[in-house]
C-alpha cells in the first residue's frame, strides 16, 4: 500500500511543476494539468489513510510519515477548496510546493506501529487532529499569500514592475484573502485546541499538562489572536499583517516539527520516524 | 534671413527636479513673454511650459544672441544658474527646430507617444503668444502648420488608437493596489486635463464618492457638478483624506499640498486602508516621503512614465508613419521659409506677372492675325517696360528693407497680396 503514497508524491511534484511552468510561460494547459494532478494525489492519499485506518484500527497520525501524509492531504484539500475559489494561480506555486515536500517526507517507509494505541481510538483525536491540521493548512495559505503580498508591495513601492507585477493579484485582494485564511485557520485551531483539552481531561484527568507542544500551540493561538485583534481594533493590515502571517506560520512549523525534535513531551511520538 | 530656434528641455533630457524649477505657470509665462519681447535679438517667441517640457520657440535674425539671451532670461527668471540646466537644454535650428515643433504637436515627443493633451497645451501657448503679440509671421505660420500636421498624424496613423496615457497608467496601477475600483472614494485636488481624464476613467470604473478641492471654490464647484461630486476648499483636504482612497493632485501650487504628517495622522482614522496618491503636478504637490508610509503609495509623473514605457513600443510602428508625414511637412515649411527672403519673392512676383503678360499677349496676337512681327515685338517691348517700371519701386523697397529687419512680416503681406503661395 505504500506505493499509493509514492504515487501521490509524484502527482504532487508534477502538480507543483505545472504550477511553476504556468507561472513562467502563462500557458493555461499547465494550470489545467496542475489543477488536475492535485486532486489525484489527494485521492490516492485518502485511499491510503482509509486503508491504514482500517488496518490499524485508529486514525493514522502516530508517526511522522502518517502525520505528514494527513497534513499534505489536508493542505491539498484546503487549497483545492479555497485557493481555486479565490483564483490565485500564483498561490498554487506555494501550496503545491509545500504539499509536494510534505508528501515526499510522507513517502519515507514507515517504522513500526505504535505500541500504545489506546489513546488514538477516539473520535476526539480525529476531530482534534483534523481541525488543527486544517487550521494549519489555512495558516500555510495565509503565509503564501503574505509572501505574495510582500513581493507585490515591494514592486509597487520600489516602482519597478517586475516579473510578478502582472502575474499577481492586487494588494487588496491579497490582503483580504490572507485575512480570510487567518480567520479560518484561527477558528479551526481554536476548535482543535478545545477538543484537545477536552480529550486530555478525559484521558489524563487534566486540561493542560504543560507539554511543550501544548504550550507552543497556545503561543501560536495567542499570536494569531493578537493579529486578528489588532486588525479589528486598529486596522493592522497590509505589510504588517503579511509579515505577521509569515512569522505566525514559522511558529506553526516550529510547533509542528521543532518542538518534537528539540523538546520532549507526550506529543513527541506522533512525529517520530 | 530669419532662423527658427527651439531652446528647451523635456522629460528625456531633464528630470523632474530640474523641470519643476523651470516650469512656468500661465501667469508667469505671460510676464516672461513680455520680457522676451524686450530682447532685441528675439523677433518672435512662443513659450510652451507643461509638466514634461519647457520650450522656447524663437524666430530670430541673430540666433546666437537670441539663444544666449533666452538662456540668461530663464536663469534669471527662475533664479537658477545656467550651469544647472545647460546640459539638459537642447537647441534646435531651422529644419531641426521645425521638425521638433511638429513632433511635439503630433505627440511623437511626448512621454506617452500619441497622448492627445499636448496639442491643446501647444494651442494654449500659441494663444498666449498671440495675445501678447510675441508671435509673428514666422511662428504664426509654424504653429498653424504644426496644428494641421498634428491633425493629419492623428487621423492618418493609429498613434492615438489605444487609450494609453499617463492617466490610464495611473488607473492601471490603482487596480493593482485596490483590485476593483468600485466604490473607491476619489479626491481631486486642483484641476487639469490629465487629472480630469483620470477622474473620468475612475467614473467609468464605477468609483465611489468624488470630492473636488480647489484654490478657487467656484472652479471646484464647477468640476464637482461635472463629476457629480462634492466641492471642498483646500483647507478641507486634510479632513477629506480620511475618506479618500485615490487622491489625484494637479495644482499649480509651488509648494507641497499634502504633507507626510498630514497623511500619517489620517492613517489611524482610516484604519490603515491603503491610499493611493497620483501626483500629476510639476512642481510636485504630494510629499514624496508619503510613499514610505505603510499602505500609502505615491506615484509622481516620472513614475507613471515608467509604467507607460512598455506601451510605447506598440506605438513605434505608427510613429514611423507619423515621422514620414512630418518629414514631408518639414520640407514644405522649408521652401516657405526660403521664400521669405527678398530675392525669391521678387523673382516670384516678376515670374507671376510675366506669366500673366505672356498669356495676355498670346491672346491678343491670336485675335490680331494681321499684325506683323514688328508690331508684335513693339507690344512685347511695351509690356516688358511696363512690368519693369511697375515693379521697380516694390523691388527697391523689398531690397532696402531686407537689411532693415522686420522683413518677414512685409514679405508675408506681399506674398499674400500677389497670392504667391497657393495653399
Amino acid at each position: 500500500m505504500h506505493a499509493l503514497l509514492t504515487a501521490a508524491a509524484i502527482a504532487y511534484v508534477l502538480s507543483c511543476a505545472g504550477a511553476i511552468a504556468h507561472l513562467y510561460l502563462r500557458r493555461d494547459v499547465f494550470l489545467k494539468a496542475s489543477s488536475a494532478l492535485l486532486p489525484i494525489g489527494m485521492l490516492l492519499q485518502l485511499v491510503w489513510i482509509g486503508e491504514a485506518w482500517i488496518r490499524l484500527g485508529h486514525f493514522p497520525v502516530y508517526n511522522l510519515p502518517e502525520t505528514v501524509t494527513v497534513l499534505s492531504c489536508i493542505l491539498a484539500g484546503v487549497y483545492l477548496g479555497f485557493g481555486f475559489y479565490i483564483r490565485m494561480p500564483v498561490l498554487g506555486v506555494f501550496s503545491t510546493t509545500l504539499t509536494a515536500v510534505l508528501s515526499l517526507v510522507a513517502s519515507v517507509p514507515p517504522s513500526a506501529p505504535a505500541a500504545d494505541v489506546k489513546v488514538f481510538k477516539s473520535f476526539w483525536v480525529f476531530f482534534h487532529v483534523v481541525s488543527v491540521f486544517v487550521g494549519e493548512a489555512f495558516f500555510a495559505l495565509a503565509c503564501g499569500i503574505g509572501i505574495m503580498y510582500l513581493i507585490q508591495e515591494s514592486g509597487i513601492k520600489n516602482k519597478q514592475r517586475g516579473f510578478f507585477f502582472s502575474r499577481m493579484p492586487s494588494l487588496e485582494t491579497l490582503d483580504s484573502a490572507g485575512y480570510a485564511c487567518i480567520v479560518a485557520g484561527f477558528t479551526l485551531l481554536t476548535v482543535g485546541l478545545v477538543t484537545g483539552f477536552v480529550y486530555a481531561k478525559m484521558t489524563w484527568g487534566h486540561f493542560l499538562s504543560w507539554d511543550p507542544k501544548e504550550v507552543w500551540s497556545v503561543i501560536t493561538w495567542i499570536l494569531y489572536a493578537v493579529l486578528i485583534h489588532e486588525r479589528l481594533a486598529v486596522g493592522w493590515r497590509g505589510r504588517k499583517s503579511a509579515i505577521m502571517a509569515i512569522v505566525g506560520f514559522g511558529v506553526v512549523l516550529f510547533t509542528f516539527l521543532g518542538v518534537n525534535f528539540l523538546l520532549e513531551g507526550h506529543h513527541g511520538d506522533f512525529t517520530r520516524f | 534671413m530669419i532662423d527658427i530656434v527651439v531652446l528647451g528641455l523635456n522629460h528625456k533630457t531633464a528630470d523632474i527636479s530640474i523641470r519643476e524649477c523651470l516650469a512656468f505657470s500661465s501667469d508667469q509665462a505671460e510676464e516672461a513673454l513680455d520680457r522676451f519681447r524686450s530682447v532685441a535679438a528675439i523677433d518672435e517667441v512662443v513659450m510652451l511650459s507643461t509638466c514634461n517640457r519647457v520650450e522656447l520657440i524663437l524666430a530670430s535674425h541673430d540666433p546666437e544672441a537670441a539663444t544666449e539671451a533666452a538662456r540668461r532670461c530663464l536663469s534669471e527668471w527662475k533664479a537658477i544658474e545656467v550651469e544647472r540646466f545647460a546640459a539638459a537644454l537642447y537647441n534646435h535650428r531651422n529644419d531641426d527646430a521645425v521638425r521638433h515643433v511638429f513632433r511635439v504637436a503630433s505627440s511623437l515627443d511626448s512621454m506617452v507617444v500619441g497622448e492627445p493633451q499636448i496639442l491643446g497645451q501647444l494651442k494654449n501657448a500659441y494663444r498666449l503668444a498671440t495675445e501678447k503679440k510675441t508671435s509673428g509671421v514666422v511662428l504664426n505660420r509654424l504653429m498653424h502648420r504644426a496644428f494641421s500636421v498634428a491633425k493629419r498624424v492623428r487621423t492618418e496613423t493609429g498613434i492615438g488608437d489605444h487609450a494609453v496615457s499617463i492617466s490610464y497608467a495611473a488607473i492601471e496601477l490603482a487596480k493593482k493596489i485596490f483590485g476593483s475600483l468600485e466604490g473607491k472614494n476619489v479626491l481631486l485636488i486642483g484641476a487639469g486635463e490629465m487629472a480630469e481624464l483620470a477622474v473620468e476613467h475612475l467614473i467609468r470604473n464605477r468609483c465611489g464618492e468624488i470630492r473636488v478641492a480647489n484654490r478657487t471654490l467656484n472652479r471646484a464647484m464647477e468640476l464637482a457638478k461635472r463629476f457629480r461630486g462634492q466641492a471642498v476648499g483646500l483647507a478641507e483636504v486634510s479632513e477629506s483624506l480620511v475618506r479618500a482612497d485615490i487622491v489625484i493632485s494637479s495644482t499649480g501650487a509651488s509648494g507641497l499640498v499634502v504633507t507626510r504628517d498630514q497623511v500619517r495622522s489620517v492613517m489611524r482614522p482610516r484604519r490603515n486602508k491603503p491610499i493611493f496618491f497620483i501626483d500629476i503636478a510639476v512642481p510636485r504637490d504630494i510629499d514624496p516621503e508619503i510613499h514610505k508610509l505603510p499602505n500609502a503609495y505615491v506615484y509622481d509623473i516620472d513614475d507613471l512614465k515608467g509604467v507607460v514605457d512598455e506601451n510605447i513600443q506598440d506605438r513605434q510602428k505608427e510613429a514611423q508613419k507619423a515621422e514620414r508625414i512630418i518629414d514631408e511637412a518639414v520640407i514644405q515649411f522649408r521652401s516657405w521659409m526660403e521664400s521669405l527672403d527678398a530675392v525669391p519673392t521678387i523673382v516670384a512676383i516678376r515670374q507671376k506677372i510675366e506669366a500673366i503678360a505672356d498669356a495676355e499677349m498670346q491672346k491678343i496676337f491670336h485675335q490680331q492675325p494681321l499684325w506683323t512681327d514688328d508690331d508684335r515685338q513693339a507690344v512685347q517691348r511695351m509690356t516688358h517696360a511696363l512690368i519693369n517700371k511697375i515693379l521697380h519701386e516694390p523691388t527697391q523697397y523689398l531690397r532696402r528693407n531686407g537689411v532693415m529687419g522686420n522683413l518677414p512680416a512685409q514679405l508675408d503681406v506681399v506674398r499674400k497680396l500677389f497670392h504667391l503661395d497657393p495653399e
